[in-house]
């Protein structure tokens, strides 16, 4: 699909930088006029992708999470979020709700559900020892548009 | 990040900015330490002056609902904004506990005053 705008970013991987990352992808689809609450639903989904990679990817060293945003055609926005963390064993295990590695940590182990709930696809691809790669496609509804309905 | 009011027979933890991963546990560390200190029947998390949350929140709810079950307390959510709502219902924390939202009380009233 033809990319209308395109952003990207590289950034340690480190939990202050979580809400860094939110921003910066929220600011690039305010382009996009969206809803608040597509707005809202995109800052979520953004947060637990990257938070995923700070908590569970680089888990046991240091690292860099890259941030892949393109803006497509119909108001359609596509976010790739990618590390070369430790990666997923399984990922069906890893997406059931309530299932989280870090338990102690109090992780909800509801990311991949906020992921999916929030976005219009998901895709994961993982390679244990190599790293996760995360992609979503949500379609951003025109604030004026609802306006006017 | 947190606002600890210690009422007889309650304890509500006033939850102000972005909840996620990064911000929350210093936001559970000060409100265990309370909790345990008082052991309240009622323990409020207020969500009027969080601006963001995500699953991390909800980790936070599920934990303080362990803990209340331990001694036999009550958790309750107060004021959460429509798209907290939204994260509660998703994730089911909903369902851990009652959710309310309350115009400003005479007790709120002044906390929020002076917290800003």
């Amino acid at each position: 699909m033809r990319t209308l705008n395109e952003l990207k970013c590289t950034f340690p991987a480190r939990s202050e930088n979580e809400s860094f990352a939110r921003t910066m992808v929220c600011a690039f689809a305010a382009q996009l006029n969206p809803t608040v609450e597509d707005l809202a639903d995109l800052r979520t989904a953004v947060s637990e992708a990257v938070t995923n990679s700070i908590v569970h990817g680089y888990r046991h060293w240091d690292g860099v999470i890259g941030v892949t945003v393109r803006l497509l055609p119909e108001g359609v926005i596509y976010v790739r979020i990618a590390d070369k963390g430790c990666g997923i064993e399984d990922i069906p295990k890893a997406m059931e709700p309530l299932y989280s590695s870090a338990p102690a940590e109090e992780r909800a182990g509801l990311g991949f559900t906020v992921m999916q709930s929030f976005t219009d696809k998901l895709t994961v691809r993982s390679t244990p020892g190599k790293g996760t790669t995360i992609t979503m496609r949500k379609k951003m509804c025109h604030a004026a548009d609802q306006a006017a309905d | 990040m947190v606002e600890l009011k210690q009422e007889p027979q309650r304890l509500t933890a006033y939850l102000c900015g972005e909840l996620d991963h990064h911000h929350v546990k210093e936001i559970r560390e000060a409100v265990d330490f309370a909790v345990r200190e008082q052991l309240p029947p009622l323990v409020i998390l207020d969500f009027s002056r969080v601006t963001f949350m995500d699953s991390s929140g909800i980790g936070l709810i599920m934990g303080r609902s362990r803990l209340m079950e331990e001694y036999g307390g009550v958790l309750e959510i107060h004021n959460p904004s429509a798209h907290i709502r939204k994260v509660l219902r998703i994730s089911g924390a909903d369902r851990l506990a009652a959710i309310r939202n309350q115009k400003t009380n005479k007790g709120g009233a002044a906390v929020y005053a002076y917290t800003e």
